[in-house]
């Protein structure tokens, strides 16, 4: 046991003190966090980044006149011009597109130098559409202010009954922004530390230090301590990036959230400027209550659940699969040899987390997420995309702990009856068939 | 120190070793000897537990080899290696560790042998700035830094220059002086004559030959010696007590390699020469190991066929 203790050191400490490791560790928590400042800055601030287009407007029907709103990227400019000829000097005026809307409202042109977005030419047609609308409804004798009152955008915030009949807020946008980032630091992770662990192995193994080691320690104590030796590097690194990442988006976030808020009551104000009259304008005062949303949600979570379940699944998943990375490193002379083994241990991975995008993330509690989340080779991906949506049970949760833990034991000891022969061939080009006689050769 | 009882190591298709049984003397050199591939390395590997063998026992002591022996062994593999980035003085104090030392202890005994054999300075280089022969030493510390009672040396001189392949034969003679057995795998039957006590030697997976070395040279003695006169070749007549087995001619003097006729003995030969010339030296031709080496594994090849 002292002499794991020491290997476990070894490998800890070698790989800890590099500075490699030092770098990623500040590095990416300072990433991620500028990356979702930069995300949450440019969607707030979406408008300044478009181009401002000038859009000439012909309305012959005269209903339009003066109604088309601007807004921070389209300014509306009516002229009086005949079609004909503005249609040959608008470019010329300094206008972008020109609005041509004939008198009987149909064959409505947008006509421009360049193809206008479908994103300008549908806002466009989407503004005419609700005013052409309210003012039908007018026409046939409804009061503006019901009209205002119809005009309401409904929004669902989704509500989760607990058993105990107390309802929450469901969180559903946050849930699956967690859910699917620990996957995919999960899945992440797996290749990393099961790829050091195998590099670990054929490094051992090319250098021959193996056989003086194992004339001193037991090799399934050898790989055992190398394992947990890495994976305790990968504890460390994503604790350090977990509290670092919390510490930094705590402070980022209260600026953060100042900067949105104050950006949304801006834009609201300016809504509210502009339209008075017209009724069009509640959806776009809706986009900051989403943002808001989202952020509030976040801090809905059940942090403390979501992070252990993630440290749980993270271990056991790599430990289940870095014992076979190592029993592949025993098997060969050098890296590129590994790759005919890599496939299948990395296919489940690969299925789940490609499973994970679109089957468990829609339907986190289907029957398929259900199975997914047991088994112990998908478990880890798929669990936790289902852990923040909340409705894994207890039961659900413990039985697939168990059987993450049963998986571990058995891979591991699958894995260390291949390691134990395959350290000590050499020059022999391993196959499955090989694979197997090793598994069987007696002690 | 070391029985080795009827050991059988099969490897798939291959036996490696076939009922190998061997004795080996506390406080002695033993050669273990066998061309390539003849199991010596399989038979090392069962001692150092690395492996476990099909049938038959190994005792350490006595005792049945278990887990509590490995940290009374040192073990110096013919492949050598040790970490490539680790610093050297670091990873002498692990593998010292692994056997059980405390760390103050591996220590002190590392800095003893790094000053010993003058390597002090390289303590925080790394093995890869290293040159071979460097690691070499670096790798023997290693092997002998827990003070083993039983030594297990694999080709150890092989990467040293003469000068450093004599340096460590003397540690090693040392060691042993102070009560290690040595147990010493090698094809340099030179260092086996001078080293070795007793050997072993393995043949396609059986022992074909062991015992001391010097009873085992002394029963291949077959009456052949060398006999050196001066002056130019003289004609012998039928009477001599021997038979000629080759005459050279030099400058001055004449070498005749003879062998002599049963029931007759050295003194004889002088009798028959002594009138005959003026005689330098008659000295027996004992075969060296080297020879009987080659002499029992071409045998027992051929009688295997």
């Amino acid at each position: 046991m002292n002499k794991i203790l020491l290997i476990i050191q070894r490998e800890y400490f070698s790989r800890v003190k590099k500075k490699s490791f030092l770098v990623l560790t500040f590095l990416v928590p300072v990433l991620f966090i500028s990356m979702i400042a930069l995300i949450a800055y440019i969607s707030a601030s979406q408008n300044e980044f478009a181009d401002l287009k000038k859009v000439a407007v012909i309305d012959e029907s005269g209903r339009f006149l003066n109604k088309m709103r601007n807004s921070s990227n389209m300014s509306f400019t009516y002229v009086s011009q005949p079609f004909e000829t503005t249609k040959k000097s608008f470019i010329k005026d300094g206008y972008d597109y020109l609005l041509y809307i004939p008198s009987s409202l149909t064959g409505v042109q947008l006509l421009g130098e360049k193809k206008p977005s479908p994103l300008t030419s549908g806002k466009i047609e989407d503004d005419l559409s609700n005013l052409l609308r309210s003012q039908r409804l007018v026409e046939a004798g409804i009061d503006t202010v019901v009209l205002a009152k119809a005009q309401k955008h409904i929004s669902i915030s989704p509500q989760q009954v607990k058993e105990n009949g107390t309802v929450e807020d469901a969180h559903v946008v946050a849930s699956l922004a967690v859910g699917f980032v620990c996957a995919f630091l999960i899945y992440l992770s797996l290749f990393l530390y099961g790829a050091q662990v195998m590099r670990g192995v054929i490094e051992e193994k090319v250098s021959r230090i193996v056989e003086v080691i194992i004339s001193s320690v037991k090799p399934f104590q050898l790989m055992l301590g190398k394992i947990l030796g890495i994976g305790l590097v990968g504890l460390t690194q994503f604790v350090l990036w977990i509290v670092l990442t919390l510490t930094l988006s705590t402070v980022a976030g209260s600026v953060l959230v100042k900067n949105v808020k104050a950006k949304t009551e801006q834009v609201s104000a300016a809504q509210h400027m502009v339209v008075q009259g017209a009724a069009n304008t509640a959806p776009v005062a809706e986009d900051g209550d989403k943002m808001a949303n989202v952020l509030k949600e976040l801090q809905g979570i059940p942090v403390a659940k979501t992070i252990s379940c993630f440290l749980f699944y993270f271990l056991f998943g790599y430990l289940l699969y870095s014992s076979l990375f190592a029993a592949v490193g025993s098997a060969v002379d050098n890296e590129t040899e590994t790759q005919q083994f890599m496939f299948p241990i990395t296919l489940p991975l690969i299925f789940t987390f490609a499973l994970a995008q679109s089957v468990i993330i829609n339907n986190p509690d289907s029957t398929l997420s259900i199975w997914l989340s047991m088994i112990p080779f998908t478990s880890p991906i798929a669990m936790m995309i289902r852990i923040p949506f909340g409705g894994v049970t207890n039961l659900q949760l413990a039985a697939s702990m168990l059987l993450m833990v049963l998986g571990f034991l058995f891979t591991t000891w699958v894995a260390s009856r291949i390691y134990r022969v395959g350290i000590l061939m050499y020059g022999k080009k391993a196959s499955y068939k090989e694979l197997a006689k090793w598994f069987m050769y007696k002690e | 120190m070391i029985s080795i009882r009827n050991i059988v190591k099969q490897y798939a298709a291959h036996r490696a070793l076939d009922d190998v049984s061997i004795e080996i003397e506390k406080g002695k050199v033993f050669g273990l000897l066998g061309p390539n591939g003849a199991g010596k390395t399989s038979l090392i590997r069962i001692i150092n537990q690395i492996t476990a063998p099909d049938s038959g026992q190994v005792l350490f002591n006595g005792e049945p080899l278990s887990q509590v022996h490995v940290d009374r062994i040192g073990y110096l593999p013919e492949e050598r290696g040790l970490y490539k980035k680790m610093e050297i003085g670091e990873q002498i104090l692990y593998l010292a560790r692994l056997k059980g030392l405390s760390r103050a202890e591996a220590l002190k005994r590392a800095k003893y042998w790094f000053e010993k054999l003058e390597i002090q300075s390289w303590w925080n280089k790394k093995i890869e700035e290293l040159s071979k022969g460097m690691q070499q030493k670096a790798q023997f510390v290693a092997t002998v830094i827990h003070e083993p009672e039983l030594l297990i040396l694999d080709e150890p001189f092989t990467g040293f220059d003469p000068v450093n392949a004599e340096v460590i034969k003397n540690e090693i003679l040392e060691l042993n002086r102070k009560g290690a057995t040595v147990i010493f795998s090698t094809h340099r039957m030179e260092s086996v004559e001078e080293l070795c006590d007793s050997i072993a030697l393995l043949n396609l997976s059986h022992k074909i030959l062991d015992g001391k070395v010097k009873a085992i040279r002394n029963s291949y003695r077959n009456g052949t010696y060398v006999l050196e006169y001066e002056g130019d070749k003289i004609a012998m007549n039928g009477n001599a007590p021997f038979a000629i087995l080759q005459e050279t001619g030099h400058e001055g003097y004449q070498q005749v390699k003879l062998k002599i006729n049963e029931g007759s003995k050295v003194n004889d030969v002088l009798h028959y020469m002594l009138p005959l010339a003026s005689i330098n030296k008659l000295e027996e031709v004992v075969p060296t190991m080297n020879e009987i080496f080659i002499q029992k594994v071409a045998s027992a090849n051929t009688s295997n066929q």
